[in-house]
């Protein structure tokens, strides 16, 4: 019994039954271990890594420099950008608000830079339903080939303060 | 030795030491109560995601949710923990509680942090959800309560080796401990790397909250955060796997079929279960792949092996021992002739089912790489968790605490009848929410989130009508828990204080 110490020698081989079960299982797994790696290696979507460390004030005047280069339009007040597919595009996360408004242009790669200006944020792009992390001093690099055109929400799914829910933000893939 | 200080349980045959019992009672009693008030903020916080009942004003929504972390996820399950911790090295050993103060010093240490955390969490001055993610600023007395706690616990989970050493000296065991001790073992090893690692970001963080360093790294915090955030989680495995096969001990008398296997699956969850840690910064900055990669998937492989083994050999070890008891007729006349209306019984039935399939199906799926890109923080993470945690652990130990009363209390439960359907109640409430959460997530809905309507949002964003669906049957499943919740608190309490006596 689990109450009881086992008996003199409990270290018995296992019984058929236990085999198959640990044997298949075991397999199983195996599988699922080597093909982590594996679709990495041959899918198509992973999350990225690439990060360069950046100050609030370093990644502010990258943002504002993209305005002043690519502004098309306004929204509600925030700025609508359609930056050219071979220039970075920014994103700024702040409480409460995704900054500027992006514009892209279907089929084509975009190297999108997301940081915080204040507190942890979570991009989450509505309704394809794709999420990441967004942290303050950090600048986190997606590689981004939009596959249909249509209007979409930044969503914010990492609280961040009471103004939390309000914290939403569009792009547009052209 | 003074043996004046034992008694033997007339049920359950047991040798117990007036001071370990104490300081069981102690420890359950505190874990029911931090429940109660867990669960009471779960209701109102599931209440307010419904959308059509929207209940909780903006600044309640947050502070009553980490509230809720806290009491329901933290206080309610180390309690319990540390209560099986001297139940294990104590009672299951036969031996007398060997430094008691000391037992006793971790219980206050935990009461006087929970307690602390609790008041400054309702001042209003740590808004800042269970994870405290810096550089979201609490009160530098909320960093301070949580380290008390995670000092209590880790004192409570010292105090296990000590107690087991001292056992064998004395001859308690020749050789190797009962299978329910070595399971607490495997959590007390885990809690105490755990809590190290508690103690490695909470620190830092009271500090810049008291403004002695000037910052933490975000990313820094994170990575040690969820090296106590989710390693503390396998301490509540491995607590619950080893209350499963008590459970079968004490109610059908089953012995593990084979000890090599469950503890060697045991083992597995010390050496591999930890790494599984990083797949919340899957979609972090800053780590490179092949680290998050090697850290998550590779090894979690390994941990749900044991986990395989375990789910072979609970079940195994109730059906050759209900076969011995005769009931032997077809292929399944033992698992109709189950104690189904023993409570502890049935929680752990309940407890296996739940976590099994809600729980640990779903974590192994979204801890994968790409799947956390479609998963991460979306409500599905809630979901999941809620199946692991409270359709599993909590379900778990409420049977076990129904288990106990009687022996560790020597109080007969009241209610016998609402108490046999209580573990029914609360599993289906608590599976009907965790669907109902991880089916709205994959809609995209988020977590921690006021209102999913976004008002006073500049824009506007409706998500698929469907998640309605799902968030009314989240609703539906966190009434069913609550009244679930408040009937184990109710039965457990009740019979404590008006229980007939057992002699």
């Amino acid at each position: 019994m689990a109450t009881k110490e086992p008996e003199r020698i409990w270290w018995k081989p296992l019984s058929k039954d236990e085999r198959v079960w640990v044997g298949i299982a075991l397999i199983w797994m195996l599988i699922s271990f080597f093909f982590m790696p594996l679709y990495h290696i041959i899918g198509a979507q992973n999350p990225p890594a690439e990060t360069y460390k950046v100050t609030p004030e370093q990644f502010d005047k990258l943002v504002d420099g993209m305005i002043a280069k690519s502004k098309v339009g306004e929204e509600q007040g925030i700025p609508i950008v359609h930056p050219s597919p071979s220039d970075p595009v920014f994103i700024r996360a702040s409480m409460w608000q995704w900054y500027p408004i992006v514009e892209l242009e279907k089929g084509k790669t975009y190297r999108v830079h997301l940081s915080s200006m204040d507190l942890d944020h979570g991009f989450s792009l509505q309704p394809v339903n794709m999420n990441f992390m967004v942290l303050p001093g950090y600048d986190y690099v997606l590689k981004l080939t939009p596959t249909q055109s249509g209007e979409f929400h930044i969503l914010c799914n990492e609280f961040c303060g009471l103004g939390h829910h309000t914290m939403l933000g569009k792009l547009y893939v052209k | 030795m003074a043996d004046s200080n034992f008694r033997i349980c007339s049920l359950s045959g047991l040798k117990i030491d007036r001071a370990g019992e104490l300081l069981i009672r102690w420890n359950i009693i505190a874990a029911m109560a931090t429940l109660a008030v867990g669960g009471l903020m779960a209701f109102l916080v599931a209440l307010t995601r419904w959308p059509s009942v929207h209940f909780l004003g903006l600044t309640n929504y947050y502070r009553f949710l980490t509230l809720h972390g806290i009491d329901a996820l933290l206080a309610w399950i180390i309690f319990f923990e540390i209560g099986l911790v001297h139940f294990a090295s104590t009672v299951l050993l036969g031996v007398k509680s060997y430094a008691p103060k000391v037992g006793w010093l971790s219980f206050a240490l935990m009461l006087i942090g929970g307690a602390l955390i609790n008041v400054i969490v309702m001042l209003g001055k740590a808004d800042v959800m269970f994870t405290s993610y810096v550089p979201l600023k609490a009160d530098p007395l909320y960093y301070l309560g949580v380290i008390l706690f995670a000092v209590g616990a880790l004192i409570g989970f010292i105090l296990f080796f000590v107690n087991i050493l001292l056992a064998k000296k004395e001859g308690a065991y020749k050789r190797s401990l009962p299978l329910g001790a070595f399971g607490i073992m495997a959590a007390s090893v885990i809690g105490i790397l755990t809590l190290l690692h508690g103690a490695g970001i909470f620190i830092p963080a009271f500090l810049w909250s008291a403004n002695l360093i000037p910052s933490v790294d975000p990313s820094a915090y994170r990575l040690v955060f969820w090296g106590l955030g989710h390693s503390s989680q396998q301490i509540n495995v491995c607590a619950m796997v080893t209350v499963w096969y008590l459970t079968v001990a004490f109610v059908v008398g089953g012995k593990p079929v084979n000890e090599k296997l469950s503890r060697t699956a045991f083992v597995l969850y010390i050496l591999f279960i930890n790494l599984a840690s990083e797949h919340h910064l899957l979609v972090d900055p800053v780590l490179s792949t092949w680290h998050k990669i090697v850290n998550t998937s590779y090894m979690m492989h390994l941990a749900v092996l044991a986990s395989m083994i375990h789910a072979f050999a609970i079940p195994a070890s109730i059906e050759v021992a209900l076969r011995k008891q005769g009931h032997t007729r077809g292929l399944f006349e033992w698992l109709k002739k189950a104690p189904w209306g023993h409570p502890a019984f049935s929680a752990m039935a309940i407890s296996i089912l739940l976590f099994g399939f809600l729980g640990g199906i779903t974590g192994v799926i979204f801890g994968t790489e790409q799947f956390a890109i479609i998963r991460h923080n979306t409500f599905t993470i809630t979901g999941h968790f809620h199946g692991t945690v409270v359709a599993g652990t909590t379900v778990a130990f409420m049977g076990f605490t129904y288990l106990i009363i009687p022996y560790i209390f020597k109080r007969q439960l009241i209610w016998k009848g609402f108490a046999s359907i209580q573990p029914y109640l609360y599993g289906l409430g608590v599976a009907l929410l965790s669907i109902g959460m991880m089916s709205a997530g994959t809609f995209g809905v988020p977590r921690r989130h006021y209102d999913i309507t976004f008002s006073g949002s500049i824009f506007n964003h409706t998500f698929d009508p469907t998640v309605d669906i799902f968030l009314s049957l989240m609703g539906i499943g966190a009434i069913l828990a609550v009244t679930g919740g408040v009937l184990y608190i109710l039965i457990g309490f009740g019979s404590i204080i008006w229980g007939k006596q057992v002699e």
